[in-house]
């Protein structure tokens, strides 16, 4: 029988209790050690052919018989009212078969809005019409022929200027608004008593996701059922948001997401685009496409915040005493703030302490969540302050860490860690850099001209994933395996790991278990985001295959007319003392039949915190004539628990270092704060990272253990952890190298060069 | 021969098949090969040749088919990643992409095949420097290069 239980759950950074489902009794986990037959075995991924051949359908790979191409008309103007739209030029175009816009659209809530065309459009790509037209080129030139008048209001696109008192207000409270707040023991005293006192700002800027399948959906409407295939990491969160501006119910709204071209948190709900389909499709039963450009999913597909962070930290006697961290945060039209606070409440064990954490409202678009969002803008500032007090302290930086990193309890509430090896992640990391040959003031380079560094910085997240999250396992009468969750695979292997943690459950072939993913007529799973996939349905994926070869030795007792106690499933094979039977043979005995396991996420224990731990090191090259940083080496280590699958947990990694190498030496976007327009809203002027940036090495070390009391595979997170400490760690680097602290991500030549003249005028 | 303004009748061979489409002279190989032959193998990303999702190869030479125009490619040959495998078998750099695990999401994946592909017909045995040239038009946002780099390699030692 299902009965309710309380749960508490980590999601980026914030806690959650919550009343969940479960069944049955939870698996005990098999200790650090065991020697499984597919779990902690580098595989292969399972859908790998698809991936190659392009044969893998993508969102945007959906083109359906009679579809509709949708294309949206966005606000040239970053804000401004909707007094009037006159669409009869564009309704006139041959091949143009519909129009939405603020005075003919139903109405359709969207994150807690009534109509998802604004009245006030509030950044430049705010949506403001949109035309259905049987292709695409039609779509864009009916655009065109739209006249809308707008009536022109202020505006504000910069983080400091809005916080300013000129800034016109755009919210009736002001730009500004407390998120979050920290407090424990007495920051400001701890600061007084302080020999040592760093008091710096920090910036970062907007970072753009730039998934390189942009947003999209293709949604279609027979009259009964809405089907609506998506770019997303959560095809429930998008029915849901469905139900909400639709009001349909669940019943009749089906999202499928089947492989999926990166989201890196963007994707987590419903969008308008998908709204905007959907009512068209609805309207007008045919088909209907709306899928992005680069450009609009530059300006209005989210990003990742610009901050302003104040730093004020003392040391006395080879430890912090005290810490203070101030941090605005530019979201745009968003209606939440990823803290950049976060890393400043729970990584360390410092006293006193105290957060505040602000969200800013501009007229720019909104965020979204992006690879730990908050968590890696904040662990620039703080990683970057903790060196800088080092500096000052004349201590070594990981020394002074160590002080404050090995307490087994969460210093923010208070509860004991499920488990915890962050100074083994130091230990591993040191010893892989050769930290020991770190020498404070750098190194010469590889020319005169070249100054040579090493830094660090640790990171702390989530990861331990929850309930609910659910899965079945369906046996075929011939043995082989059909393993189904709600889950998605957005590229991070989880189709491949859910089918290593189900073969070897169940005693079957990794290639005989077939993964079916990203559709709500399966069972619940959970977003893939706050790295908690593996974490939270993997253990039901486990239960499920456990059900299910209950089921199989059942049936093979039967059929072999031997006691079940005496059976074991191994490799698709039924074992007993005398005689191997395979699985297909004992189930081709009975009539056709389907055994069907299922398995639910069980609650973590409320009492215990559940966190991801690790530390990256970086060792660097400045060219002090140019500003220009060579990153030689990242070596980076992570505590996440059991590691199922080490080559794809290693491929992650390395994503994730790339993304932050991206996020620290290179992107940037900007916003004209004249007209509000981004004018690198491309993948030209927009530098994400290419094979050419890629450090010389990147070192990847796990520290492996199983952590027994997050749930029953020992596993946690990896998404997002090894993005987290990598532009501070490298931050540190030039500063050992040169001397120079930059205090702005990204660390651009012109940065590293005007730290460089502010170094040099100092000493 | 002048065409166009109109929509012109347009051969060209893909993957070894003859073709016969009809465009408006401003339509993209892109556009043709994903939305008229259903070869969806081929991604858009950026529609500006800027990230070499779309790379193809015409004439044996890797291009950018978001920036070529379909009518330009009248009588060429055209091979995409649908038409590499042959009888079945997967190209050695589909299979060292798989082995070297050098892709995540896979959206870029179609594209940095045909790159390597096209440098392993003109170089067999590619040093990873090779590899990373082969490439650099070809962005990752999931930042799989160094599997990539590896895959390239050890597809010019499979031979191709």
């Amino acid at each position: 029988m299902p009965r309710v239980v309380k749960s508490r759950e980590e999601f980026e950074g914030e806690i959650f209790e919550s009343l969940v489902l479960v069944e049955g009794k939870d698996l005990p986990v098999a200790p650090a050690g065991t020697e499984f037959s597919e779990i902690a075995k580098s595989r292969r991924r399972v859908d790998g052919q698809q991936r190659v051949t392009g044969r893998a359908r993508y969102t945007q790979d959906v083109y359906l018989p009679g579809m509709l191409y949708v294309r949206v008309l966005r606000s040239p103007y970053p804000r401004a009212r909707v007094r009037r739209i006159d669409t009869k030029k564009a309704e006139a175009l041959p091949g143009v078969r519909g129009v939405l816009h603020r005075f003919n659209a139903p109405k359709a809530a969207f994150r807690g809005e009534e109509t998802i065309f604004r009245e006030e459009v509030r950044f430049v790509g705010d949506e403001v019409a949109a035309i259905a037209a049987d292709d695409e080129q039609t779509a864009v030139e009916a655009l065109r022929l739209i006249e809308v008048d707008y009536e022109l209001l202020p505006h504000v696109v910069d983080l400091e200027e809005a916080i300013g008192d000129m800034a016109p207000r755009l919210d009736t409270d002001g730009n500004v608004a407390e998120a979050a707040t920290h407090k424990r023991g007495d920051a400001k005293r701890g600061l007084k008593e302080a020999d040592f006192v760093v008091d710096a700002t920090y910036r970062t800027s907007t970072q753009l996701h730039n998934s390189l399948e942009t947003h999209g959906a293709v949604a279609t409407w027979d009259g009964e059922q809405l089907t609506v295939y998506e770019s997303t990491q959560h095809v429930f969160g998008v029915r849901q948001g469905l139900r909400l501006a639709l009001k349909l119910p669940f019943s009749k709204i089906r999202v499928l997401c089947d492989y999926m071209g990166g989201g890196f948190g963007s994707k987590g709900g419903v969008g308008k685009y998908s709204i905007i389909a959907s009512l068209f499709t609805m309207q007008l039963g045919r088909p209907a496409r709306c899928v992005l450009t680069r450009e609009e999913e530059n300006i209005a597909a989210g990003n990742r915040s610009a901050t302003l962070q104040q730093m004020r930290i003392g040391g006395k006697g080879g430890r912090i005493t005290a810490l203070e961290h101030i941090s605005w945060a530019n979201v745009g039209q968003g209606k939440w703030v990823a803290n950049p606070t976060g890393p400043t409440n729970t990584l360390y064990d410092i006293a006193n302490l105290s957060s505040k954490s602000y969200k800013v409202v501009t007229n720019a678009g909104s965020l979204s969540a992006f690879r730990a969002p908050g968590y890696v803008e904040g662990t620039f500032a703080l990683e970057s302050a903790i060196d800088e007090l080092a500096e000052k302290m004349g201590v070594d930086p990981l020394t002074l860490r160590r002080k404050h990193a090995a307490s087994p309890k969460d210093p923010m509430v208070g509860k004991r860690y499920s488990d915890k090896h962050l100074i083994e992640c130091y230990r591993i990391g040191a010893a892989e850099i050769g930290w020991q040959r770190r020498r404070a003031g750098g190194v010469r380079g590889s020319a005169p001209h070249r100054r040579r560094g090493i830094g660090m910085a640790t990171q702390i997240w989530g990861g331990g994933g929850g309930p609910p999250a659910y899965a079945t396992v369906h046996v075929n009468s011939d043995g082989t395996v059909v393993l189904t969750c709600g889950s998605q695979d957005i590229g991070t292997g989880t189709r491949t790991v859910l089918a290593q943690i189900c073969a070897d459950e169940l005693g079957v072939e990794l290639e005989d278990v077939h993964v079916r993913l990203g559709d709500t007529d399966n069972p619940y799973g959970p977003i893939s985001a706050g790295s908690l996939t593996t974490a939270s349905v993997g253990p039901a994926v486990r239960l499920a295959a456990r059900d299910a070869r209950e089921q199989l030795l059942g049936a093979a007792a039967g059929v072999l007319e031997t006691p079940m106690a005496e059976l074991r499933l191994e490799s698709g094979v039924v074992v007993t003392k005398g005689a191997r039977t395979p699985l297909a043979e004992i189930l081709g005995k009975v009539d056709n039949n389907t055994v069907i396991g299922k398995g639910g996420r069980h609650p973590n224990d409320p009492d215990l915190s559940l966190r991801t731990f690790g530390a990256h090191f970086a060792d660097v090259e400045v060219d002090v004539q140019t500003g220009e940083i060579t990153v030689e080496h990242i070596v980076a280590v992570h505590d996440i628990g059991r590691v199922i699958n080490p080559t794809t947990a290693r491929s992650q990694v390395e994503g994730g270092v790339l993304q932050a190498l991206g996020f620290a030496l290179s992107e940037e976007r900007f916003v004209d704060r004249a007209t509000g327009r981004v004018m690198n809203a491309n993948l030209e002027n927009y530098k994400v990272p290419t094979v050419r940036d890629v450090p010389a090495k990147i070192t990847v070390k796990f520290v492996d253990r199983p952590d027994r009391k997050a749930n029953n595979l020992g596993v946690k997170g990896l998404g997002e952890p090894p993005i987290i400490p990598t532009a501070a760690a490298i931050a540190n680097a030039v500063a050992n190298a040169t001397g120079a602290r930059v205090r702005h991500a990204p660390l651009t030549r012109a940065r590293v060069l005007e730290a460089l003249a502010i170094a040099g005028a100092r000493s | 021969m002048l065409r166009g303004p109109g929509e012109a009748d347009i051969a060209f061979t893909v993957n070894g098949a003859p073709a016969k489409v009809r465009a408006a002279p401003r339509r993209t190989l892109l556009d043709t090969l994903r939305e008229t032959l259903a070869l969806t193998g081929t991604k858009k990303v950026c529609d500006e040749g800027t990230c070499g999702a779309c790379t193809v190869l015409v004439d044996g030479r890797p291009i950018y088919s978001c920036m070529t125009l379909a009518i330009t490619c009248e009588g060429k040959s055209i091979e995409t990643i649908e038409g590499i495998a042959k009888d079945g078998e997967l190209h050695p750099v589909q299979r060292a992409f798989i082995d070297a695990d050098a892709f995540q999401c896979g959206f870029c994946t179609p594209g940095q095949i045909m790159s390597i592909v096209a440098l392993l017909r003109e170089n067999n045995a590619p040093t990873e420097d090779d590899v990373r040239r082969a490439v650099a038009g070809n962005l990752c946002r999931c930042g799989a290069y160094p599997n990539i780099v590896k895959a390239g390699v050890s597809a010019g030692k499979r031979k191709s």
